[in-house]
């Protein structure tokens, strides 16, 4: 039985309150890192410790932490990304809402590491629960002297405020976020530069998702090798998967990366509803391709979901029976993307929408001959060329599904009805 | 001075406030009216072409009056998946007489079709205005909506 790590404390009563959180061991983690530990020396052993960002990308924290400016003259900014929008996913809100301190220390630790003097939380808009949990947090951080002028005693200076988002996923990709806490429409920012050069109001910023920053103070206390020693060659750590769909127990499940799908599946979450088969898995959030059924023992970790011809993503897996139509999948997540298309590339904004339109009419049963090779093509054009990273991962339901059930296309294109015995 | 000149020296970190103001003036004025997009243009030394761009651009933001009680029905992938989504929305539609962002006749209610809510694990998911309500099925939709009616 693996031991919770990130999710130790959210079942005991008040879970969220600074009391229950010191009660428990809270707090030692920043008075570790910022009295007996160097920045470099934090940079250093979040880099041994193999953790990659939770946030979608997977990208090293440390190597990210180590692209800072080391100029001490210049301010410099950490931005905490609780937009959690992905569909699937549900993990964000549990860690805001059940255990706010341990998001707040790694705030802390990954600052005091990078030299930054400000922090900003943007957490999605319709958070409410979540919004009054992190300003709480927050104030109550501040009385114990966690925040502020003069950390611990230490000399360095910590000031963290609240931003709450109003309805935009977009606002979740990390420089749409920026422009967001600036005040303005969520558009991304071309990359480069990227936000560790010029990030909030033109400072080097530090994005994170919560779920990453809620690691730091488990590896500051247990050790980067401990962690490093948690997952695969290439995946490190402890990930809390949503699970969702047509299983028993739909919920976060806290496990190694690493583990199969199929223990979370069948074992975690219980297995499927009236002992339905298994038909199709999204295995991160509704912007990764889907898997099959027969692709059901892949480890859920970066490299063999890659390897499987999908992501890891946020780790939110939403399972489907025998019953699901893949068309009506792909066209319901598809329509997630038109709607939230930031609307400034014509790819993304006017391709998506073509690419619903095909799929809206093959599942309504007025498909014609070539649309799926018209959706294909769609795909093709969209990914890589759109100005964020939200053009590759709208194709990848459409484009995933043909690939897997081109034959449930076919089937509603000619037959004009959804595939027998599903809908 | 012209307000644009104004505006493009005044301080970021004041626009930054904007997105705080425009749910303050939202919760002021009941929606985002003309009058409420000046009152934050001038407080926040901005445009009201500014404030309304980024108004515009946020769901959360209301530029039109709504009901007051926003009904948001998740048709995101899992709860469609448990039996979500169409039904729910079909029954709304019908028991209230309204569409997809437009108000009930009364002005009690509004309906907003919604993406995910993060609540996939209480799927069938829908929120009340702030408050977020799992498992839905129509039996207690049903009572839920009897109770609001109910209120004033
Ligand atoms: C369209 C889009 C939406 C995103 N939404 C989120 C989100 O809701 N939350 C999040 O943490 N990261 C999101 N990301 C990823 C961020 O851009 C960024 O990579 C991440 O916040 C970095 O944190 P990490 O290194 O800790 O993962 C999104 C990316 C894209 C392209
Ligand atoms: S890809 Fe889509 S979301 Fe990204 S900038 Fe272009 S229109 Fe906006
Ligand atoms: S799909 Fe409805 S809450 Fe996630």
């Amino acid at each position: 039985m693996f031991e919770p790590i990130l999710t130790q404390n959210i079942n005991r009563p008040d879970s969220e309150k600074i009391s229950t959180y010191l009660a428990n061991g809270g707090y030692e983690a920043t008075r570790l890192a910022l009295t007996k530990y160097s920045p470099e020396e934090l940079i250093e052993m979040v880099k041994r410790s193999g953790l990659r960002g939770r946030g979608g990308a997977g990208f090293p924290a440390g190597i990210k932490w180590g692209f800072m400016p080391k100029d001490a003259r210049l301010q410099k900014i950490v931005a905490v990304n609780t937009d959690e929008g992905e569909p699937g996913t549900f993990k964000d809100r549990q860690i805001v809402e059940r255990d706010p301190h341990q998001v707040i220390e790694g705030v802390i630790i990954a600052s005091y590491a990078v030299g930054a003097s400000r922090a900003y939380v943007y957490i999605r808009g319709e958070f409410f629960l979540g919004v009054k949990r992190w300003i709480k947090a927050i104030a109550d951080a501040y009385e114990h002297g966690f925040l502020g002028k003069n950390l611990l005693g230490t000399g360095y200076d910590l000031d963290i405020s609240v931003h709450r988002g109003a309805g935009a996923y977009i606002c979740g990709e990390e420089t749409a976020m920026l422009e967001s806490l600036e005040g303005k429409p969520g558009n991304p920012r071309l990359k480069p530069p990227y936000p560790a050069q010029i990030g909030l109001f033109g400072l080097p910023t530090l994005v994170h998702n919560i779920e990453t920053l809620a690691c730091i103070p488990h590896i500051v206390l247990r050790g980067a090798e401990w962690f490093a020693n948690i997952g695969t060659t290439e995946s490190k750590g402890p990930k809390i998967f949503s699970v969702s769909g047509h299983v028993n127990r739909p919920g976060n499940y806290e496990l190694p990366l690493g583990t199969m799908l199929s223990d979370i599946i069948f074992e975690h979450a219980g297995g499927l509803r009236d002992n339905k088969m298994l038909k199709a898995i999204i295995p991160g959030g509704a912007s990764t391709p889907v898997l099959t059924a027969d692709q059901v023992e892949t480890p859920m970790a970066f490299e063999t979901l890659e390897r499987a011809g999908s992501q890891l993503g946020t780790g939110g897996i939403i399972v489907m029976d025998e019953t699901t139509c893949m068309v009506e999948t792909a066209r319901r997540i598809t329509k997630f993307f038109v709607h939230e298309s930031c609307g400034r590339c014509v790819p993304c904004r006017i391709g998506s929408l073509r690419l619903f339109e095909i799929l809206e009419r093959v599942e309504q049963g007025m498909g014609i001959p070539g649309d799926i090779e018209r959706a294909l093509y769609l795909s093709q054009n969209i990914d890589g060329r759109t100005f964020c990273p939200m053009g590759a991962a709208l194709v990848n339901p459409a484009r995933s599904t043909i690939l897997k059930f081109r034959e449930e296309y076919e089937y509603h294109i000619h037959e004009k009805k959804c595939a027998p015995n599903t809908n | 001075m012209l307000p644009q000149t104004k505006s493009r020296i005044a301080n970021p970190k004041s626009r930054a406030m904007l997105l705080a103001a425009l749910y303050i003036a939202q919760e002021q004025y009941g929606w985002l009216s003309p009058e409420a997009i000046q009152r934050v243009a001038d407080r926040l030394n901005l445009t009201p072409g500014q404030v309304h761009s980024t108004a515009s651009f946020y769901t959360m933001f209301k530029l039109q009056p709504h009901g007051k009680y926003r009904i948001q029905i998740c048709e995101g992938l899992s709860c469609y998946l448990v039996g979500g989504a169409e039904p729910i929305i079909e029954y709304i539609t019908k028991r209230l007489n309204i569409i997809d962002g437009d108000a009930s006749p009364n002005g009690k209610f509004t309906l907003e079709i919604v993406q995910c809510l993060a609540a996939c694990d209480l799927a069938p998911a829908i929120k009340v205005n702030d408050e977020l309500y799992g498992n839905i099925s129509l039996e207690r939709l049903d009572e839920f909506i009897s109770k609001l009616s109910a209120l004033d």
